[in-house]
């Protein structure tokens, strides 16, 4: 994640989602490229894929608004996402998520202040059968207590 | 000596890679030959990583298995399991659509074959569109994402329709609490789900595929994208299926984290580009899906269990099963419970015998609460309905639904009133936007739900009128279905509802 790159432009961006511009239904797969790219959705894609596949900005903008997965800023160095579905309720994972965030100092959604990680909830992770589940950016953590957490936490500096 | 340890996320969740990684330097430094194979899992989640050791007798288990057991899981002196299939959990089980899953390694053609795989889909690459449909009619398969629509009856109306291009779309949403058998299957057995796809194509006369498959599942999409380049590598994809001279060919997109996209309608608006906003039906996707398009729109499970149909016939399946529910139900065990994991058997299995049974009660000693089957929009059943049979009708006449044959239980400390107020939360974070008895209705509901817990419980009935609005005005099973959870609690556990008051006044 380029999180002091220069805002790219729109050639960049262009680069990066013009070989899927030939699939059906693109604009979902572009904007996960993007993401992938720069770990946020720039601003300055809107007027790009407006124009690439034939749409209003506001539609554009509103795609982009209605996925949770995809953000407008970059996140921290690491996505903590804690599952708060109903499995993971009945071994305990509101405790662990009080907790976390408490021990962090942050809410849902924020990121530590020295940008190390964000704390993401998540609605199951398929892992029901070992909750409470957590995942650290692609990494499953299942049956997850405290000193689990916390380490964690500790892997990725927070 | 092969060793076996599951790539499953489950077993990767709780440690299966550090495990391998043990397992290959220990072996490594003493010189044992071994093959070391990354299998799917068994579905045995509470032993896992269970790793299997075969040394030409059989496959032995070993589980859960730590980093620092490894040692001693070489030596031999580890304590073993036994064969793995005679554990009781397994070997209970009826496994047709998970017949592969932990046997085999996920990604190799050949294994897959060598257990049966692509016979299913050679049989029907000699079967004419109607042949092919009348067998899945025939079996009775019913959609196992959660309506339990006929199969055969959606496949008959995409066959029908005159169209210069249809589609198959999985639904790899698998989206509701308390379900992960959508996920086993595509990260234990991809092929399966690819052949199942191919047989819908080839029935249907559909050419194209797409697996709609959410992002929460980074492990199940990199064994289904790697499983496709494999598939297409042999012909089992591309444009002369298995030497048939048809030809049918797919791709895995991912969602975007949004739930709501689990419904057909809005995951094809999705799968288009658009905002993931559910349509009005008529018309039926089966006439007008994807891009407009005759599309079958089925769940992972549904299509993944068509294989073994093709392979064993149609009567075999339809043997399985009671009333108007047949074959094998794939329930998976979630929650606060001892044996949780994936149990696949014929429909008719009461839910007592699942959670008390073969769960073995809840994880954590405490007497069991109560069961919410179905996901988040699927009722809590307390005990005395424990004598409830897994089908379609027998969970609906009492005041539940299967679904997605997810169950998660709950031992005596869960709150129900939190539970009802977490399912309208759920409701309002989740919600298309569309309906307002879905998008007021469900934040409402939480305000509603609030004030009973501070002591106003008059605010029950207005909670009571909330749930009808929301059943009668919603267009979708968000809306409409969030009401079965939070009626079941208040019903079902009146006394959560009450004591608040009791502790306010
Ligand atoms: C809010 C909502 C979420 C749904 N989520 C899923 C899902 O995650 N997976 C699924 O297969 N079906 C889901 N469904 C059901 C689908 O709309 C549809 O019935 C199903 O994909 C049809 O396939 P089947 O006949 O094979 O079950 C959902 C429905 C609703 C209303
Ligand atoms: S019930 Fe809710 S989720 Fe379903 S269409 Fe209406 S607003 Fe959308
Ligand atoms: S409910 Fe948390 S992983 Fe499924």
């Amino acid at each position: 994640m380029q999180v002091n790159a220069p805002a790219p432009t729109a050639e960049d961006i262009r680069a990066i989602v013009a070989p899927l511009a030939s699939l059906e239904g693109p604009l979902l797969p572009m904007l996960h490229a993007l993401q992938d790219s720069y770990g946020h959705v720039p601003q300055a894609a809107v007027p790009v894929l407006a124009d690439m596949l034939n749409l209003g900005r506001a539609e554009v903008h509103g795609v982009i608004s209605f996925y949770h997965d995809f953000r407008d800023a970059p996140a921290g160095r690491h996505v903590l996402k804690i599952c708060r579905a109903e499995a993971c309720q009945s071994m305990g994972a509101n405790r662990l998520a009080d907790s976390t965030l408490r021990k962090l100092g942050i809410g849902w959604h924020d990121t530590t202040r020295n940008g190390a990680v964000t704390v993401e909830p998540v609605y199951c992770l398929g892992l029901c059968a070992c909750a409470p589940a957590a995942m650290l950016d692609d990494r499953v953590v299942g049956r997850v207590d405290d000193a689990r957490m916390d380490k964690l936490l500790s892997e990725v500096g927070a | 000596m092969k060793i076996y340890v599951p790539m499953d996320s489950a077993a990767k969740a709780l440690g299966a890679d550090e495990v391998a990684d043990a397992i290959a330097r220990e072996a490594k430094s003493r010189g044992i030959k071994a093959r070391i194979i990354r299998n799917g899992t068994r579905g045995m989640i509470w032993l896992e990583p269970l790793v299997e050791i075969d040394q030409g007798q059989g496959r032995v288990g070993y589980g859960p298995v730590a980093p620092e057991d490894v040692p001693a899981l070489l030596d031999g002196k580890l304590d073993s399991l036994g064969p793995v299939e005679e554990i009781p959990f397994f070997a209970r089980q009826t496994r047709l659509t998970f017949a592969r899953c932990g046997v085999i390694d996920p990604l190799d053609l050949d294994d897959y074959r060598a257990h049966g795989g692509l016979a299913g889909l050679r049989r029907a690459a000699a079967m004419s569109q109607p042949d092919i449909i009348t067998e899945v009619t025939d079996s009775g398969l019913r959609g196992r994402g959660g309506a339990g629509f006929p199969t055969g009856i959606k496949w008959k109306t995409v066959m029908e329709a005159e169209a210069p291009q249809k589609y198959i779309v999985c639904n790899a949403d698998e989206g509701d609490s308390g379900t992960f058998a959508d996920r086993m299957i595509m990260e234990g057995d991809p092929f399966t789900l690819i052949e199942g796809m191919a047989i819908a194509g080839l029935g249907v006369g559909a050419t194209r595929g797409y697996v709609y498959l959410r992002s929460e599942y980074p492990d199940a999409i990199r064994v289904m994208n790697e499983a496709v380049r494999i598939a297409r590598q042999n012909s089992v994809l591309g444009p002369d299926v298995l030497g048939s001279g048809r030809a049918f060919d797919m791709e895995i997109r991912m969602g975007a984290g949004a739930y709501v996209c689990g419904e057909e309608t809005s995951l094809l608006n999705s799968l288009e580009g658009k905002r993931g906003v559910v349509r009005a039906k008529p018309p039926l996707p089966a006439l007008e899906g994807f891009l407009g398009r005759p599309t079958v729109v089925n769940n992972v499970i549904s299509l993944a269990t068509v294989p073994v149909i093709f392979e064993k016939g149609a009567q075999n399946y339809a043997d399985l099963g009671i009333g108007r529910s047949r074959g094998t139900v794939t329930l998976q065990i979630a929650g606060n419970v001892r044996h949780g994991g994936l149990f696949e058997t014929g429909f008719g299995v009461t839910l007592g015998e699942i959670v008390n049974e073969i769960g073995g009660g809840t994880a954590s000693g405490r007497p069991v609460k109560a069961v919410q089957v179905g996901g988040p929009l699927g009722a809590y059943m307390p005990a005395d309905k424990f004598d409830t049979p897994t089908g379609y009708e027998e969970f609906d006449q009492n005041g539940g639904l299967i679904g997605h044959a997810g169950l998660v239980v709950f031992d005596d400390s869960a709150d129900m009133l939190k539970m009802a107020r977490f399912a309208m939360e759920f409701c309002a974070v989740e919600s298309c936007g569309k309906c307002t008895p879905c998008r007021i209705g469900a934040v409402r509901g939480v305000e509603t739900l609030d004030r009973i817990a501070e002591g106003d419980m008059a605010a029950t009935e207005l909670l009571t009128d909330l749930c009808e609005t929301m059943k009668d005005g919603s267009l979708c099973a968000l809306g409409g279905f969030t009401p079965l959870p939070v009626m079941s609690a208040l019903t079902h556990f009146p006394d959560d509802f009450a004591c608040h008051k009791e502790a306010a006044e």
